[in-house]
């Protein structure tokens, strides 16, 4: 009886998450831990049900579309693995990841360019590399809720398509997507420090 | 022959000094200062434990072990400034950063999810039930701890499994012959007797040291006493000051024994099962008994479930409906001696007594305080929370709107709403938009 703490040997291909993801040992104890909360009937995987049981997630106006990001190719379980690599694209973005790249190493998922693809897979509900018109008024709508009219909702859907949206094919590809948020501090504004 | 004697000696030498420290000082209500004793022995203990183990660890893990702070570094500007913006400005892509960012940290840690489970200690306390980062640090250390399991399980935990089972017998068995007498000041005044000697017999048996503050605004008859919850072993602590009408669904087996012996001593409130879901029955007899100013004051947990006693959940507000004169108690435990919080999910009652049981002790304070009543104009639940921030400042909880019962139910879809209420009205603004 008691709690144990999750030690190195526990978590599973721990040396390849570790690699894979860019977090600290530590890190990757907290976040195993949380894991472990999180998985109230201890099956080993998270589900649907059990991210929405988190309170402040539930009431986010983007909790419904976060907690899609963590099933990607519509399955219904998250394994630790799956679980810290979307959390690794919230890894402060460290000195030593902008130092020259072995190019032949893949982009650590903490880039600009794969947070930016995490915000934009957001908004693209069908995952085709495009957020249309139509999906863009669908998640203004969950984020709104009851509260804004359908009419103010396209009006702003058509703003924010139009501006972004260079070559006319009146959506916005993940391109135009960086392109308009050039100038943001994308690193700074989706990250989350973990402290040791 | 021989052995089965020598074993009837023991056995009547130890029950003789059972009944002689213990049983009779709890009859009146005296103290022999054993566990006084006993506490400063464990409160020395401890100190050197943790000096030694502040000795042994390099710096940085002493910096890790102080887990009330979070584990993620938190920006708490409100949404206005998280979104870069004044009110009434207009949508932008970017504004998914923000509400990502949020719903990631809520992943990373939330406030609810933390408060069921046990409270992380800043230093070990010798039970390895709450080891969570410590590791190996001398041979001497060890050498206690293995002391300290032999004393916990061989010495006091017989000890407490004795004086358990003679409360709970002497409790069924005098309440039960109480409850034969016709109803005078006399039964009354023996109830009362049978019910605080079992209840001290009963925190003995779990070595609980209660400090009672305050105790000019004991809860009096005819009112209703409310407080934070974190374990069953609330309600004994709060008994061995003064008796109370419990209130509380009918249960079956050895707890269904206890409640209809304690029911013919004293008036207390149990409902079937059924009549539970049926607010206006349960409103209706609570009225009753808090009417009748004869009657003990009413005992009521308004969080509904467990908490681990570090901060305070939402209040419902049925038992603020009913009126009458509300006495707020504050209870917080000392996590050092043992942890009272009963994490239903994790561990069912046997166990979690077991648990109790093997602990150091259980120390907690509890902080009676000024009677409170509804105000003009004010409804159930704005008073609901008034008499829980009392209750949590005294306490030196967190207070928490969220509703305890999350940790089974979904949040409640007004709680979004609200969410999304504030993000429109920025990106709507005056209704202007171009």
């Amino acid at each position: 009886m008691g709690s144990r703490s999750s030690h190195a040997a526990v978590i599973p291909d721990g040396d390849s998450i570790r690699r894979e993801t860019g977090f600290s040992q530590a890190s990757l104890l907290r976040l195993h831990h949380r894991f472990r909360a999180l998985d109230r009937n201890k099956k080993g995987y998270l589900s649907r049900m059990d991210l929405q049981q988190i309170g402040a997630l539930a009431v986010n106006p983007l909790g419904d579309r976060i907690i899609e990001s963590f099933f990607p190719d519509g399955s219904q379980r998250v394994d630790f693995p799956g679980f810290v690599r979307v959390l690794a694209h919230f890894r402060p973005v460290e000195d030593e990841d902008t130092e020259t790249q072995d190019p032949k190493k893949p982009e650590p998922l903490n880039s600009r360019r794969n947070k930016l693809h995490y915000a934009f897979q957001l908004y693209d509900l069908d995952r085709d590399g495009k957020t249309s018109r139509h999906e863009m008024l669908q998640v203004l709508r969950l984020m709104v809720g009851v509260q804004v009219t359908e009419e103010q909702l396209e009006n702003i859907a058509d703003r924010t398509v139009q501006e972004a949206d260079e070559d006319g094919d009146g959506a916005v590809s993940f391109v135009e997507f960086t392109k308009s948020l050039e100038k943001m501090d994308v690193e700074q504004k989706m990250s989350i420090r973990i402290l040791k | 022959m021989e052995g089965a004697e020598l074993a009837g000696k023991i056995l009547s030498t130890w029950l003789t000094l059972v009944l002689g420290f213990i049983l009779l000082p709890s009859v009146f209500g005296v103290s022999l200062g054993i566990s006084e004793i006993y506490m400063k022995i464990l409160v020395k203990t401890l100190e050197w434990a943790t000096i030694r183990i502040e000795k042994g660890t390099p710096k940085e893990s002493i910096l890790k072990n102080s887990a009330s702070i979070g584990i993620i570094q938190r920006d708490e500007s409100p949404m206005e400034k998280g979104l870069s913006g004044l009110r009434g400005r207009d949508f932008e892509l970017s504004d998914v950063f923000y509400f990502s960012k949020k719903g990631l940290e809520a992943i990373v840690e939330d406030e609810v999810t933390q408060r069921f489970s046990s409270e992380e200690l800043v230093s070990w306390n010798l039970l390895t039930r709450t080891n969570v980062n410590f590791q190996y640090i001398s041979l001497r250390l060890t050498m206690v701890w293995v002391l300290g399991v032999i004393v916990r399980y061989c010495v006091l935990l017989p000890l407490r499994v004795t004086l358990a089972f003679i409360g709970i017998s002497l409790l069924v068995i005098g309440a039960t012959l109480v409850g034969q007498l016709p109803d005078s000041s006399l039964k009354n005044w023996l109830s009362e007797l049978v019910h605080l000697t079992c209840c001290r017999i009963c925190v003995r048996a779990l070595s609980g040291t209660i400090h009672y503050h305050n105790k000019q605004y004991r809860p009096q008859k005819g009112g209703i006493c409310v407080a934070n919850h974190t374990s069953p072993i609330d309600v004994l602590i709060l008994t061995t000051d003064g008796c109370y009408a419990m209130v509380g669904q009918v249960h079956g087996g050895l707890m269904g024994i206890i409640q209809r012996a304690m029911v013919k001593a004293c008036p207390h409130v149990w409902f079937e099962r059924s009549e539970m879901k049926d607010r206006h029955l349960v409103t209706k007899r609570l009225k009753e008994h808090i009417a009748d100013k004869k009657k003990l004051p009413i005992l009521i947990f308004p969080e509904g479930t467990c908490i681990n006693n570090t901060s305070v959940m939402m209040f419902k507000k049925g038992s603020f409906e009913i009126g009458g004169t509300i006495h707020p108690v504050a209870i917080k435990y000392n996590p050092q001696f043992g942890d009272a919080f009963w994490n239903s999910s994790k561990y069912n009652m046997v166990s979690y007594l077991l648990r109790m049981m093997t602990s150091w002790a259980i120390v907690c304070d509890v902080w009676y305080m000024p009677p409170m009543t509804r105000e003009e104009g004010e409804d159930a639940v704005q008073f609901a929370n008034r008499v829980k921030s009392a209750i949590a400042i005294q306490g030196g909880l967190t207070e928490l709107p969220w509703d305890g019962g999350l940790k089974r139910a979904k949040v409640k879809d007004i709680f979004k709403e609200e969410q999304q209420k504030n993000y429109s009205k920025m990106i709507v603004g005056n209704g202007s938009l171009s």
